[in-house]
């Protein structure tokens, strides 16, 4: 039982109002840190790489962006279904928070995965499985949005977008496979295969930080949404007017 | 209260025949996806080009990009008019597992807008070029696929009944998800016009609609309770 009552405490939105707001420097910190570390290391102390030259030192925005969207894409399904089963409503706060950031990076990964086309393949566009993949993401994450918005009741919102959320979660896998399947030039991965990293340490470690600090940004990002969301859910209650005047 | 005398099969059943039955009084629910369908094909000769060879290489495309739109366009009339009228409602209360229930009901709306693709589909072949022998994995993989669109798009239209704008919204929830579909689907016919096996892709769709009849009920029926709520 004591597992659980530190649950139920966090679900409670006083709480987790106080306590994300305790952690947000915790989290914002370490992620600045890690990142202009990582970005220097990657940028500055890397050498070039021997096919791509210096074109591939944007992988250091680009892969964590796209570690990133995905992720973000399971928290929120995680974050919606716990919501939908236990009927926690800063679970759906969570989702509802995430879901711009993860578009966001979806995005950026978009944006960087196309600058980085053009010296390597010489269009900005090319129409590989991952780049596909990710594209296909973030459309998903444009729907989920959209569903929400669509509803003026906070509560039907909630609840209808978690059921979008599980449903995209199941097919975020399929579409993937059918994706690479339908086309890949994309380069194999670099950092997970078997027999260890194809990188060298100099180029691994600020790609491993800014993963790092990247995953701490998102952190940071979600306390300071979730927030904003427990303020505008919770606008007429009697905590907040305490809060307010205390 | 007489509790239950409907068994649950008889009950689907019902739903199901119910639901043909309205579609045959009103016909136009049936030909407009079709005559849509026919139409979208009908633009690409007149967007590229008349000639043959240009055409016979996006036949695939063109048939399964129209099959997407226009069973995009018959989901709006699968829940719509069962809410306006307070059917859903009923069948909500009535007792039986909802997901059941809409399985029949999207059942039907397969039979109602997919049988008819699958049908149109080789003239839309044969006009864009394609020869007889890919005609049976043409049928099969659309009558596969617009399956899988029929009960993935359930879940979309029943997640979209309680919000203000309709259509739009559910393009734009249900297309990406129905990208596999879309793959699957042109490479299965492509791959048989070019006279190769077709086996592999086919029985990825067949696979997605096992997947999808399996669990988009339960979403359906989630989803449909939440807009009645």
């Amino acid at each position: 039982m004591a597992t659980w009552t530190w649950f139920h405490k966090l679900s409670s939105p006083p709480h987790f109002y106080r306590i994300a707001g305790k952690m947000i420097p915790w989290y914002a910190i370490p992620a600045a840190l890690l990142i202009v570390a990582g970005i220097y290391g990657g940028l500055v102390t890397a050498p070039a790489d021997y096919q791509q030259g210096e074109a591939f030192r944007i992988i250091y925005v680009h892969a964590p962006a796209a570690w990133l969207s995905l992720m973000c894409y399971m928290t929120m399904a995680i974050a919606a279904a716990v919501g939908l089963i236990w009927r926690i409503k800063l679970a759906h706060a969570l989702a509802a928070a995430s879901a711009p950031i993860g578009a966001s990076f979806a995005l950026l990964c978009l944006v960087t995965g196309s600058l980085w086309g053009r010296p390597m393949w010489g269009t900005w566009w090319e129409w590989d499985g991952r780049l596909t993949s990710q594209l296909i993401l973030f459309f998903l994450y444009l729907g989920y949005m959209a569903l929400r918005s669509a509803y003026d009741d906070l509560t039907r919102a909630d609840r209808a977008s978690a059921v979008l959320a599980i449903v995209g979660v199941v097919n975020v896998p399929i579409i993937h496979f059918s994706v690479y399947w339908w086309n890949s030039l994309h380069q194999g991965s670099t950092v997970i295969r078997k027999g260890g990293p194809a990188m060298p340490p100099s180029m691994l470690i600020p790609l491993l930080m800014c993963f790092a600090g990247f995953t701490l940004l998102y952190a940071a990002l979600a306390c300071v949404r979730v927030r904003a969301e427990v303020l505008h859910r919770e606008r007429n209650a009697s905590w907040l007017k305490e809060l307010g005047q205390g | 209260m007489s509790g239950l005398t409907t068994s649950l099969p008889r009950a689907a059943w019902l739903v199901l025949a119910r639901d043909m039955r309205l579609a045959f009084r009103r016909w136009e629910q049936v030909t407009h996806p079709v005559v849509f369908f026919l139409m979208i094909a009908s633009l690409f000769p007149l967007a590229l080009s008349p000639e043959p060879s240009q055409l016979r290489n996006i036949a695939a495309c063109v048939v399964w990009v129209g099959a997407l739109l226009s069973s995009l366009l018959a989901l709006e009339s699968l829940y719509r008019a069962d809410q306006d009228d307070g059917t859903l409602e009923q069948l909500t209360l009535s007792g039986q597992p909802l997901a059941v229930l809409l399985f029949a009901k999207t059942l039907a709306h397969w039979l109602l807008s997919g049988i008819p693709l699958v049908v149109a589909a080789p003239f839309v072949a044969i006009s864009m070029g394609a020869t007889g022998e890919a005609f049976g994995v043409l049928m099969t993989s659309v009558a596969l696929g617009t399956g899988v669109l029929s009960f993935i798009g359930s879940v979309g239209a029943a997640l979209t009944l309680g919000s203000r704008r309709g259509s739009v919204l559910l393009s734009l929830l249900v297309l990406p998800l129905a990208l596999p579909v879309l793959i699957f689907g042109a490479r299965a016919t492509d791959l048989a016009m070019r006279g190769e096996p077709a086996a592999g892709p086919l029985w990825l769709l067949a696979a997605l609609l096992i997947l999808t009849v399996t669990l988009a009920p339960w979403a359906s029926a989630a989803a449909v309770r939440i807009s009645l709520e």
